[in-house]
């Protein structure tokens, strides 16, 4: 029993990192009514972009600023060069875009900054508590726990950033209906730039933390493949969704990866395992037939 | 700023480069290669290829090529992904018509693809450490060269020194093999059992999806096993993940020992701490002790003509891994050019001829220059491999320090595996295999 509570555990906490990048899709979602393709990528040009100005010599807490910067003004050039000419197109245009904005900042961002792995130090142990392991002998990280914490600030500012703030209800608006929201005055180019902008900070705080975790490189835009099933659970306009989804992923994962191997080698012999690349969607998969619209995500009817 | 742009520029906008200083020689000797520098594994294949492509520099430069045979090379990114790999080849593959060296594509995904083109095109594919192992059975592969050592063999060295670690008795241990759940991770499951049967050891599978980027569960999983070791069998993410989730379960990590895909400096730097006292093996030593990597800093660097636009990979272990692959790819031209002309380029076929007979013993190293940078390889119709030796190395947290000599996994568990493969493969294909008491 201790085990499966550890493994349990272990899942919920990677179940954090998922939703500190599913945050990013939910974002642009809200805003622009369009999945981002590009979010893993901007995971990888924001965590490249630390450790980038790190080896030009800056301190961590100056790359972290720069890197910020970076993203904002990439931000507000996707806004000015790619999304600007597509207002008012359907929703497959805007996610043609991304795709091509995806494969652009692969390419760019090592070109500028190299493609070699390394390291990103951020101070944070990842190694056991001792007290836990001591007493409950349980292996539970430090840095998890610190990851955990970064993911509920990162919700409840964005969350009450939605529903409280001008620009927050302004973002839901343009969500809503482009040219209803334009009719009434609201600035579409600046939110789209101001969500692009977040979005970015976003993928910063996502890119320090799996950069931290596995060494910052290209595997980092694959991220975006944890966060998918986790956007279809929680629902994509949801931010608290996405943590939920986050961790009802990450935990059945685990535990399908640790329980039903044996199980399935029980039934049919050889050697299962490795089903935690797949499990998620097909959970996913599962749920869209019962809540298309994802635990938190909004009931779309159409009166006819 | 634009870390890798010069190499990029030069690889998109150079359709042929002559490594030669000055007139152009009468012959040239032309490699093939589809590389790759961009995409998910790039930082590997610029360090392979940066070695690779400064060694047929160096050649041009210090010898004037082979007996006056200058080498070129053509570039094609790939990006590790196999239509463009097979793209690439059929790109290459026309200008490789009058004179070919091997190709090394330092990918088993598109090794697999090529595997029956280059045989129809008589272009020599060499896949050192990686691609079809079965190969290793020459008279059904006459064109595919799995050199040096294979996964299999690499895994039973492995189990072998793990077996000296533990005292010379592996009775009633437990092993964890820890692998990509691809055709590379499965490739050596084979020979694992062999071992585990033989040497009467409880093996434990434990597969990991890839990217690998997630491996909490796994690790978990070893935490209740408590295995004596790990055989770790990674790629790319996979790797690092791998050491950072040892080090947070308390799993010492001088108790695992990876394959060659999983011990180069980019494995273990973006890992920090959690590297220190990992092993892995390898079939190429690091450094720049070996004098043929310090010669070649100097006389291809010095003259301004380095491949690598960062010089501080000179001497890792892909890059000597680079410079190792051209060692043999040059030697098997200079091979057949005994047989079939001094100072002739030669073709795919003749340049085949001379992959099939090398005999690089340590004499001829010590020519080179390349001293216990690669082991003895003596190749024939019905080997391939030519050597199946690996060294383990460990890292200290800087460098990788061998801490074992040339280690030779089991050959008389592990050939007669890949000749019941090769067998059933020349039967699924209608090939008729080679007699090869007929070949020389």
């Amino acid at each position: 029993m201790n085990f499966f509570f550890e493994v349990l555990i272990g899942g919920l906490l990677s179940g954090v990192m998922y939703a500190l990048v599913a945050l990013g899709f939910v974002l642009i979602y809200k805003a622009s009514g369009v999945f981002n393709f590009a979010q893993g990528a901007m995971v990888y040009l924001a965590a490249l972009s630390v450790v980038g100005v790190m080896e030009w010599g800056a301190p961590l807490w100056l790359a972290v600023i720069l890197a910020f910067t970076i993203m904002t003004l990439f931000g507000i050039a996707t806004e000015k060069f790619v999304l600007r000419k597509l207002v008012n197109q359907p929703p497959i245009a805007l996610f043609m875009a991304t795709i091509g904005l995806a494969f652009f900042i692969e390419g760019l961002a090592p070109m500028v900054f190299g493609s070699e792995p390394r390291a990103l130090e951020l101070g944070i142990v990842d190694e056991p508590i001792p007290w836990i392991l001591d007493n409950w002998n349980m292996v539970i990280s430090k840095f998890d726990l610190v990851a955990a914490g970064v993911a509920s600030l990162l919700v409840a500012t964005l969350a009450l950033f939605f529903q409280y703030t001008r620009i927050g209800r302004a973002l839901r608006a343009v969500a809503d209906d482009h040219q209803a929201a334009l009719s009434i005055g609201i600035p579409l180019q600046n939110i789209w730039a101001i969500v692009w902008g977040v979005a970015g900070f976003v993928a910063l705080v996502a890119g320090m933390m799996w950069g931290a975790r596995n060494g910052v490189q290209f595997a980092l835009t694959f991220t975006a493949l944890k966060a998918l099933p986790v956007l279809i659970l929680g629902g994509f306009t949801s931010v608290p969704g996405a943590i939920v989804g986050g961790l009802i992923i990450g935990a059945s994962e685990k535990l399908a990866e640790i329980y039903i191997p044996p199980v399935m080698q029980d039934l049919f012999g050889g050697n299962f395992g490795g089903i935690e690349g797949w499990f998620p969607y097909v959970l996913a998969l599962l749920f869209l037939l019962v809540r298309p619209e994802g635990l938190f995500g909004e009931r779309h009817i159409d009166r006819v | 700023m634009f870390k890798s742009f010069k190499p990029m520029l030069a690889a998109a906008a150079l359709s042929l480069a002559v490594l030669s200083q000055g007139a152009v020689a009468a012959e040239e000797q032309f490699f093939p290669i589809p590389g790759y520098r961009v995409g998910p594994y790039g930082a590997n294949g610029q360090s392979f290829y940066g070695g690779f492509i400064d060694y047929l520099t160096y050649v041009n430069l210090k010898d004037k090529g082979v007996n006056g045979v200058t080498l070129t090379y053509e570039e094609c990114e790939t990006e590790y992904n196999n239509a463009k790999g097979v793209e690439c080849y059929e790109r290459l593959k026309g200008k490789a018509a009058k004179s070919s060296g091997p190709v090394h594509t330092m990918s088993t995904g598109i090794s697999y693809a090529l595997i029956d083109k280059s045989a129809q095109d008589k272009l020599p594919l060499a896949m050192m450490g990686y691609g079809r192992t079965d190969a290793v059975d020459g008279s059904v592969f006459p064109y595919a060269f799995p050199l040096v050592t294979t996964y299999q063999m690499q895994a039973s060295a492995i189990v072998k020194f793990i077996k000296e670690k533990l005292g010379g008795n592996l009775a009633g241990k437990k092993i964890v093999y820890l692998y990509h759940d691809s055709a590379y991770g499965k490739e050596a499951i084979i020979a694992m059992e062999a071992e585990a049967a033989l040497n009467k050891f409880t093996l434990v599978q434990i597969p990991v999806a890839h990217p690998g980027n997630e491996q909490g569960a796994q690790w978990l999983k070893i935490r209740q096993e408590k295995p004596d070791f790990v055989v770790f069998w990674g790629w790319g993410v996979m790797n690092q993940t791998a050491l950072k989730a040892a080090q947070k379960v308390g799993f010492p990590r001088d108790r695992m020992i990876g394959s060659w895909w999983t011990g180069s400096e980019e494995d273990v730097v973006p890992a920090g701490d959690a590297a220190k006292g990992y092993m892995a093996a390898t079939w190429n030593v690091a450094g720049k002790e070996v004098p043929l990597i310090a010669d070649i800093e100097k006389v291809v660097y010095g003259a301004g003509k380095g491949n690598l636009q960062d010089k501080s990979k000179i001497g890792t272990i892909l890059y000597n891994r680079g410079v190792s692959a051209a060692v043999l790819s040059v030697e098997a031209i200079r091979k057949a050019q005994e047989k079939y002309g001094k100072g002739k380029a030669m073709t795919g076929e003749q340049v085949r001829w001379g992959l099939e007979n090398l005999n690089i013993t340590d004499a001829r190293l010590k020519q080179i220059g390349a001293t216990d940078l690669l082991p003895e390889i003596k190749t024939s119709c019905d080997n391939h491999e030519g050597s199946g030796k690996v060294k383990i190395q460990q890292w200290d947290g800087a460098k990788w320090v061998s801490v074992s000599g040339w280690i030779e996994g089991n050959k008389a568990l592990i050939h007669p595996l890949f000749q019941a493969s090769a067998k059933q493969y020349a039967k699924e294909k209608g090939i008729t295999p080679r007699d090869c008491s007929k070949e020389k």
